[in-house]
């Protein structure tokens, strides 16, 4: 019996000891007495590999250099991975980055969950002022500030100009002169027309808003995404398929859509400034002046593409907040955006960096920023984040036509009013 | 009490009575103390391993249970973030959620397809195994090499495979449909049509599943004696009398546990499917395991309950199986 407790004495010892360093703060970072920053910062980048990555992996370098004593940790996780690793991450409180560039959708999910930190009076919302107040509203939840806008897109017609002079054909404005522009560079090129993404509903944003309709209203809490906009939307882009005006693809859809466009197999995509980079690499872009951009084609009843963009967030489990508030500082900072804009050509999110030299004359931050002025805000909800899910699978299933559009909005409509409890 | 009859011969001698019939009913605490005192070290053996089992499987099963009777979500589940602690708010709901499973079109559905994944993939497989184990416990010229390489796919990870497979499958740079191109063939949307993407996915894990069959089975073949076959022919019957009533009813014992493996294995079968085609298109491939993981993991807020709900469920309907499919053979003769 003696023994019996004993062990049991040893066993309590242990856990304590165990939970002791569960609790400690591993990366023991901090302010050092004299108030230098030290310790380690780990961030998640989301950004395209192999053409965007190096340029924001060398910007966070540069954070070491006015920090010496503080290590940065890049870690790029792909973007269609990262919003389940980091909540995967910060729901076991373990792993998770200090930082993480959050997509405008994810920020107001994440902060409701309550994996944030708090940014309103700290070091990471400096000169908060200067913030495009549509890139800003995302960043803020329940009166509170959770991130720092640090890109911000929204997306275009981006097509081939030398099989569109091949072909004899002009920019389309309008999603019928898409369908008759495709059909007639499949014509004379024996190209594809366009490439459509069936595996990201994203892609499908900009068609809903043409025919003059909305995932959700916000302000009278309405699902939208059922009525009779929501089904032409779906009509007109299962049409595009079929007519075989455009292509489309379950699977790796951004792969197959960039490698058939870089390699000129397809003469338009609809796609973000984030392609730009990626989309010069190609053999048909060697000349870059062969790219050419347009506002997304106008449906029946609108023209709009969504706003998107990214920003970064602190996770409130960060052991070390004091570097991780002037690292975010740091990359949203002015000098940080004119680099990025200038070496990526994405959109900054501060008004100030538009008239700098080097992005004041970008021709592609010049083609986006007007279109982000006219962006498609989305509502900044929590479930935000979760409307895509329940649409992704009905409208693969509507393009694969395993469902027709009505009743595919249908079961989109009825999964968004389970997923918003008390909404129309 | 009467019951106390037992204990002043188990006290005396507890080492030799403990072994032998028991001399009276004993309180099943004395019992247990005298098996707890003879046996201490049998005991202190097993504890580390029902410990272990307990933790990984046992706590696990337990709490996937109890998650099932709750409304359990991602936003009500306890957290500790840093400064940040929420405490659950989740509410016990009975047997809601397995009866909203069971009378929706969602899980009926999912099974529906599983089934005829499963009993598609364990068919062929099988046959193909049996056929190819068939030709190669014939002497033949490089038995060794052909056996290795059909061993092949067994050998490499099966993510990698699978992502090969992928790659394959792909319609516009895939490596079949510029076979296929080269025959005049049209482009085969391998995973991008819901018919296809089924053919596909039941074809990579056939692929994936014959080595072991073809294994298992060849070593079944090699253990059936020469004297039979050789009587047989003695006796006149041809090659296919041979195989129906000497191969077949040899390889039952082998056979019997290679298919109930292979049933509960390709009913389970995640990464086929998720890697392959993540259940898409739609939700064209979706099968048990990768609809609960897609609860669970993919959509949010995550749906723990019902994820657990559907875990339990797949439980069952294996548990059922494998007791249905034991009596079946019980009752034609077979004892295991």
């Amino acid at each position: 019996m003696r023994r019996g407790i004993t062990a049991a004495a040893l066993a309590v010892t242990l856990a304590l000891a165990v939970t002791a360093c569960g609790g400690d703060d591993a990366s023991g970072g901090g302010k050092s007495a004299g108030g230098e920053l030290s310790g380690k910062v780990t961030w998640w980048d989301t950004s395209t590999v192999g053409s965007e990555d190096k340029v924001f992996e060398e910007l966070a370098e540069g954070f070491e250099k006015l920090h010496p004593k503080v290590d940065v940790v890049y870690v790029n996780v792909p973007f269609g991975d990262a919003q389940n690793k980091f909540k995967n991450a910060a729901q076991a409180n373990s792993g998770a980055p200090d930082v993480i560039r959050s997509e405008v959708a994810w920020t107001p999910e994440f902060a409701d969950l309550g994996y944030l930190a708090p940014l309103d009076g700290t070091p990471a919302l400096k000169d908060g002022a200067d913030f495009l107040p549509q890139a800003a509203a995302s960043t803020r939840y329940a009166g509170k500030t959770y991130a720092v806008p640090q890109v911000i897109d929204s997306m275009g017609l981006f097509y081939n100009k030398k099989i569109f002079k091949e072909a004899g054909v002009e920019v389309p404005a309008t999603v019928d002169a898409l369908k008759a522009t495709a059909k007639t560079v499949k014509e004379k090129t024996g190209k594809t027309g366009l490439y459509l993404r069936g595996d990201d509903a994203y892609w499908f944003l900009s068609f809903l808003y043409g025919e003059g309709g909305n995932l959700v209203d916000a302000d009278s809490k309405t699902v939208t995404v059922d009525n009779a906009a929501g089904v032409k939307a779906l009509t007109v882009v299962k049409d595009l398929v079929d007519s075989g005006a455009a292509r489309t693809d379950a699977t790796d859809g951004w792969e197959n859509m960039q490698a058939a466009f870089k390699d000129g197999r397809v003469a338009m995509m609809i796609n973000g400034p984030w392609a730009v980079t990626d989309t010069y690499a190609g053999a048909q872009f060697t000349d870059k002046a062969n790219l050419g951009i347009a506002p997304v084609p106008a449906g029946s009843a609108a023209q709009g593409a969504p706003q998107g963009g990214h920003n970064l967030a602190v996770y409130a489990g960060s052991g070390n907040l004091d570097a991780s508030y002037a690292f975010t500082e740091y990359m949203t900072s002015a000098a940080s955006q004119t680099r990025i804009a200038e070496k990526l050509s994405l959109l900054p999110t501060r008004t100030s960096v538009y008239t700098r030299p080097g992005v004041a004359d970008n021709e592609i931050v010049g083609f986006f920023k007007p279109v982000v002025d006219k962006a498609v805000e989305r509502p900044w909800i929590p479930e935000t984040g979760s409307l895509f899910a329940p649409l992704v699978t009905e409208y693969t299933k509507v393009l694969t036509g395993q469902t027709t559009p009505e009743k595919g909005a249908g079961a989109t409509g009825d999964a968004y009013r389970k997923l918003l409890k008390g909404w129309k | 009490m009467a019951v106390q009859t037992g204990r002043p011969v188990a006290g005396t001698r507890g080492g030799k009575t403990a072994r032998g019939p028991r001399p009276g009913p004993g309180t099943p605490s004395g019992g247990l103390r005298r098996a707890v005192s003879t046996h201490w070290y049998a005991w202190a053996m097993v504890a580390p391993v029902v410990a272990v089992i307990g933790v990984i499987i046992g706590y696990p099963l337990v709490r996937g249970v109890h998650l099932s009777l709750t409304d359990a979500d991602e936003r009500n589940v306890a957290r500790h973030i840093g400064v940040n602690n929420l405490p659950a708010t989740y509410e016990f709901v009975g047997l809601d959620n397995y009866r909203a499973a069971l009378t929706g079109d969602q899980f009926l559905s999912t099974l529906g397809w599983t089934l005829v994944w499963t009993v598609s993939c364990v068919a062929v497989t099988f046959a193909l195994g049996l056929g190819l184990a068939t030709l190669l416990n014939r002497r033949i010229a490089g038995r060794s090499l052909y056996r290795m390489l059909l061993i092949l796919p067994w050998a490499v990870p099966g993510f990698v495979s699978v992502f090969a497979w992928r790659f394959l499958y792909n319609e516009d740079r895939g490596l079949l449909n510029k076979l296929l191109a080269g025959g005049g063939i049209d482009a085969v949307p391998w995973l991008n049509d819901p018919t296809w993407a089924k053919f596909s996915v039941i074809a990579v894990n056939i692929w994936l599943g014959v080595p072991f069959m073809m294994v298992a089975l060849l070593g079944g073949l090699q253990s059936l004696p020469g004297e039979l076959y050789e009587a047989a022919e003695m006796d006149g019957a041809d090659a296919w009398q041979r195989f129906v009533h000497i191969t077949l009813p040899g390889l039952r014992p082998v056979s019997t546990t290679v298919i109930l493996l292979s049933t509960i294995w390709t009913f389970n079968m995640f990464p086929v499917i998720f890697l392959l085609t993540r259940g898409g298109p739609g939700e064209a491939t979706q099968i048990l395991v990768t609809q609960a993981y897609k609860f669970s993991f993919e959509i949010s807020p995550r749906d723990y309950a019902q994820s657990s709900t559907w875990g339990v469920l797949i439980l069952v309907l294996l548990m059922l199986f494998a007791a249905l499919y034991r009596r079946v053979l019980r009752n034609q003769g077979d004892s295991w």
